[in-house]
């Protein structure tokens, strides 16, 4: 059984090897999420025109199209591709590799002037093998390791082309807690006063530096870079006191830290280490601060929703990991939405950012077992689509079906938040994506195990 | 205490006599006799025994037995710890509490036979790091329930969210001879021998590949290379077989054990290639290898895994996290339930283990995209049945057939979808975990009184 559905746009049919371009797109007759948080819309219809969506709704509502019509498998979700955050996606080959992983530098002298943007590598396997589990995009940083500061976090798109960020340095990190407090010498007292002083640091050197603030910008940059002048590179001379700690890399990259520019993803669990970020701001009150873990959030969650904090949290960490962690539920993320908090899944927190789904799936379940709290459907997804997006300052802009939005629309086999479910389509910016990569060649050389003619090898 | 007689094959260094596969049949089992302690007893018996329970029917469920049957509107009956009766809506139900499963289902106690619960508990501080004597590539000596913490909450995760009735925890894999792994039921005890299944075969960990000559090779001793992995261990079995048991000798005993086929051979190792190798080192032993860890690759060898009779517990999704698993992909179990071989799905991970349900059911999803159709009954008996018959326990666990244990799970809903959970779970016919009971729902000591006491977690 296969029911009608218009898939305009010639592009269609030539997988040949002209260069990618934006197709127009036209689906109805299928169920649709537009990541809004939302419930999904069965019969419902998507269009998209020059990389961008121009309707997602009802089918009923759907504009004049002249597209030819196309067949779905019964049960077709469309969707926006999901939205990753944190990751270290393009980032290493394999983990226990240490040539091809370059998540961590230990023996690095610089700390937050560490920038992912220029390593990046596109054909990375993991890229190409999220692009074919619906991860359209993401966010993706260096882990802290010689300092409390892990650097700059790029925003990428998992599109099969050579130009993975499309904004660099948009965000710093930087790990409190447990993991901070040994990077920091021993302690977590040790840990709040380096991050202090850096942060004065920052703010004396970007004055006497005369760093122009984000306003001061002379051009519009072309990947929608909001910090687009790298303060690191900025050559103006100031002179620094003998007493500092920070080399002047580092004291550069922090200056649109403390300016607010440049949000800070704050790696935190216990609720009183969550107070003391929170607290910062008296301190520092221009801090964009974003919560990264959080699994205790749900004891301070109306003082997080008070001032306005976002969380990427920790979506089903319910064991006592560390003491920061005791009080870890899977409820965790649906007490936080109740009490108003902005909530996305952290990708980090699972075995690897294309489970983003089936975590999603799982607060949705959460919310039968009497005494837990989950998320609805469209909650649920929100937190792996529009919420992440939006932390990641691409709100309007990604992980979401709505006009104006990137044309970055997955086409799925099934209710996108079950286990199981697979893109059978991938779209970013319009351009349809291939779905190929190492795994799904090995699968196809193993169907079977016949080598009757030949060995494997030659079954490519 | 018994003495044991010298092992058949020990002196006969000729391959053809001896015990090649490791069967029932072809073990030597009079040969050669576990010591017992000067009490006459094995040492740290298990001192479980179930609790109370209800005469119970379930009725109106859909019921997988988790040896491949489905039952649509079936009826399970329990009493006194032991399924006494599986069928449909025509079972009589006098004499027991019926609870109504309509539109819920019914499955086996989960069973996972890859976990280290207790001894790398949560908190995972360094203190609590029990799993790897890192001290010598060949440990055959050491136990892992001497190391199982049984306060970790893990247990109670297990339990709770992933309907998981027994477990077994195995040593680390830095060693290529880790030690003997211990088969608990995911039953609250204040010991370890309260949790100990009673009757389960002890199982004894190996691991080829990566971790063994990186831990050793990293100290500049053997093993430093996959060459040196097997050479090591050849001559441990060389040795072992020689071991005329007149001297006691703890790491002796075990690899007798497993000569013997008593003590149930789990391999860690990713490479087909490699394991390959190690089944015919196994032949060349003596032993059987009882199940593959991890085996990312085996779905390059689903046909000599079937025609050895080796078990592959694997993960759903798990690649790349080091260069061995590099070519993991998500049709492993499919490929492997084309070539008719054995599928077990393991976690490793005090996560993952709250969501066996869920990994199997991504597997078969992978397998239903090509084509490759494995029905939810068999499906539930990668996490059931085939992880008991790994393990050693089928006889007792894994199916919901009369006479075995009244290890049960309620579901309150399809358990290969996300959006179920279990509601009840039953340990020989105990309830242990109610979702709609507060109080029915294990909190360890390390939990009381801090952050969370009693959360739905």
């Amino acid at each position: 059984m296969k029911r009608a559905f218009a898939f305009a746009a010639g592009l269609l049919a030539c997988a040949s090897a002209l260069p990618a371009a934006a197709q127009n797109i036209a689906m109805t007759g299928v169920t649709v999420a537009t990541g809004d948080g939302s419930d999904p819309i069965e019969n419902g219809a998507v269009v998209v025109e020059n990389g961008r969506v121009v309707y997602a709704g009802p089918a009923a509502g759907m504009p004049q199209t002249a597209m030819p019509p196309m067949e779905a498998e019964p049960g077709t979700w469309v969707t926006p591709g999901l939205v990753a955050t944190v990751t270290n996606l393009g980032l290493w080959d394999v983990g226990a590799v240490s040539e091809s992983n370059d998540v961590r530098a230990g023996g690095s002298p610089f700390s937050a002037a560490l920038d992912a943007a220029p390593i990046v590598n596109p054909a990375s396997q993991h890229i190409a093998i999220h692009r074919a589990a619906g991860v359209t995009r993401a966010a993706t940083v260096t882990s802290a390791s010689s300092s409390i500061f892990g650097g700059q976090g790029a925003i990428i798109d998992l599109a099969a082309d050579p130009q993975a960020v499309t904004r660099a340095r948009a965000f710093q990190t930087v790990s409190l807690g447990e993991s901070g407090a040994r990077l920091a010498g021993g302690s977590r007292a040790s840990a709040h006063a380096l991050l202090r002083n850096a942060l004065r640091e920052a703010s004396e050197f970007g004055s006497d530096a005369r760093i122009p603030g984000i306003r001061s910008r002379p051009a519009e940059h072309g990947v929608g870079d909001d910090v687009p002048l790298d303060p690191r590179l900025v050559d103006n001379r100031a002179e620094r006191g003998d007493d500092v700690l920070l080399s002047r890399f580092d004291a550069a990259a922090l200056v649109p830290v403390v300016r607010g520019e440049q949000p800070l993803y704050v790696m935190v669990e216990r609720a009183s280490d969550i107070r003391s970020v929170l607290a910062l701001r008296q301190e520092f009150a221009n801090l964009a601060l974003v919560l990264v873990g959080a699994s205790e959030g749900w004891l301070v969650a109306s003082d997080i929703a008070a001032a306005g904090v976002p969380v990427i949290a920790d979506g089903l960490d319910d064991l006592p990991q560390g003491f920061e962690e005791l009080a870890a539920t899977q409820s965790n993320i649906g007490r936080m939405v109740k009490a108003g908090v902005t909530v996305a899944i952290n990708a980090a927190a699972m075995e690897n950012p294309r489970n983003l789904n089936q975590y999603a799936g799982n607060l949705v379940a959460l919310s039968r077992i009497p005494g837990a709290d989950g998320l609805s459907w469209g909650q649920a997804f929100a937190a792996i689509t529009s919420v992440p997006a939006r932390i990641s300052g691409l709100g309007g802009q990604a992980g979401v079906l709505a006009p104006g939005a990137a044309g970055d629309v997955v086409v799925w086999d099934g209710d996108p938040l079950e286990v199981g479910a697979m893109p059978t389509r991938v779209y970013i910016d319009g351009v349809e994506q291939p779905l190929e990569n190492h795994q799904s060649r090995l699968r196809d050389r193993y169907r079977d195990l016949d080598e009757s003619d030949l060995p494997k090898a030659y079954d490519w | 205490m018994k003495r044991y007689a010298l092992f058949a094959c020990a002196a006969a260094f000729a391959m053809a006599g001896c015990s090649t596969t490791g069967s029932a049949d072809d073990a030597s089992d009079a040969d050669w006799t576990a010591p017992v302690g000067e009490d006459g007893n094995a040492p740290f018996s298990s001192t479980y025994e179930r609790y109370p329970g209800r005469p119970t029917a379930l009725v109106g469920a859909t019921v997988y037995d988790g040896a491949g049957n489905r039952i649509d509107n079936g009826t399970v009956l329990f009493r006194d710890g032991e399924v006494v009766g599986v069928g449909d809506a025509s079972l009589d139900t006098s004499g027991f509490d019926v609870l109504d499963g309509s539109g819920k289902f019914v499955t086996p106690g989960i069973i996972d036979i890859h976990s280290h619960l207790g001894d790398y508990p949560t908190p995972s501080v360094d203190a609590h790091s029990d799993g790897n004597e890192a001290t010598s590539p060949t440990t055959p000596e050491v136990w892992a329930e001497h190391s199982v913490w049984p306060q970790d909450p893990g247990f109670t995760r297990a339990l709770a969210n992933g309907g998981v009735t027994a477990l077994q925890i195995l040593p680390g894999s830095a060693n290529l001879m880790g030690g003997r792994s211990v088969t608990l039921k995911n039953v609250p005890a204040r010991t370890v021998q309260g949790m100990k299944f009673p009757g389960a075969p002890y199982g004894f960990k190996m691991a080829c590949g990566e971790n063994p000559k990186r831990v050793y090779g990293n100290r500049g001793r053997m093993p430093s290379t996959r060459m040196g992995n097997f050479a090591v261990n050849r001559q441990t079995w060389l040795d072992a077989r020689a071991y005329d048991g007149k001297k006691r000798d703890l790491a002796k005993e075990t690899l007798k054990g497993v000569l013997d086929g008593e003590i149930l051979v789990h391999n860690h190792c990713y490479r087909a290639d490699e394991m390959a190798l190690v089944m015919d080192m196994a032949k060349e032993m003596g032993y059987k290898v009882s199940a593959f860890h991890h085996a990312v690759e085996a779905y390059k060898i689903g046909d000599l895994l079937r025609e050895n009779d080796v078990c592959s517990a694997i993960w759903a999704d798990w690649y790349g996290f080091k260069m061995e698993a590099y070519d993991g992909i998500l049709e492993n179990a499919a490929f492997l339930q084309r070539e008719g071989a054995c599928v077990v799905i393991h976690s490793d991970s005090a996560q993952d283990i709250q969501r066996l349900n869920q990994e199997a059911a991504k597997a078969q999803a992978a397998g239903r995209r090509l084509g490759i159709d494995i029905s939810d009954a068999t499906v539930i008996g990668w996490i059931t049945l085939n992880a008991a018959r790994a393990m050693g326990i089928d006889d007792m666990t894994g199916s919901l057939e009369p006479g075995k244990m009244a290890d049960v799970v309620l579901w309150n809903g399809d358990p290969l979808s996300v959006y179920s959970r279990p509601e009840k779970v039953w340990i020989d016919g105990a309830l242990l975990y109610d979702a709609l009971d507060r109080k029915r729902r294990p909190v360890s000591d390390f939990e009381l009184g801090q952050p969370g006491e009693g959360d739905v977690k």
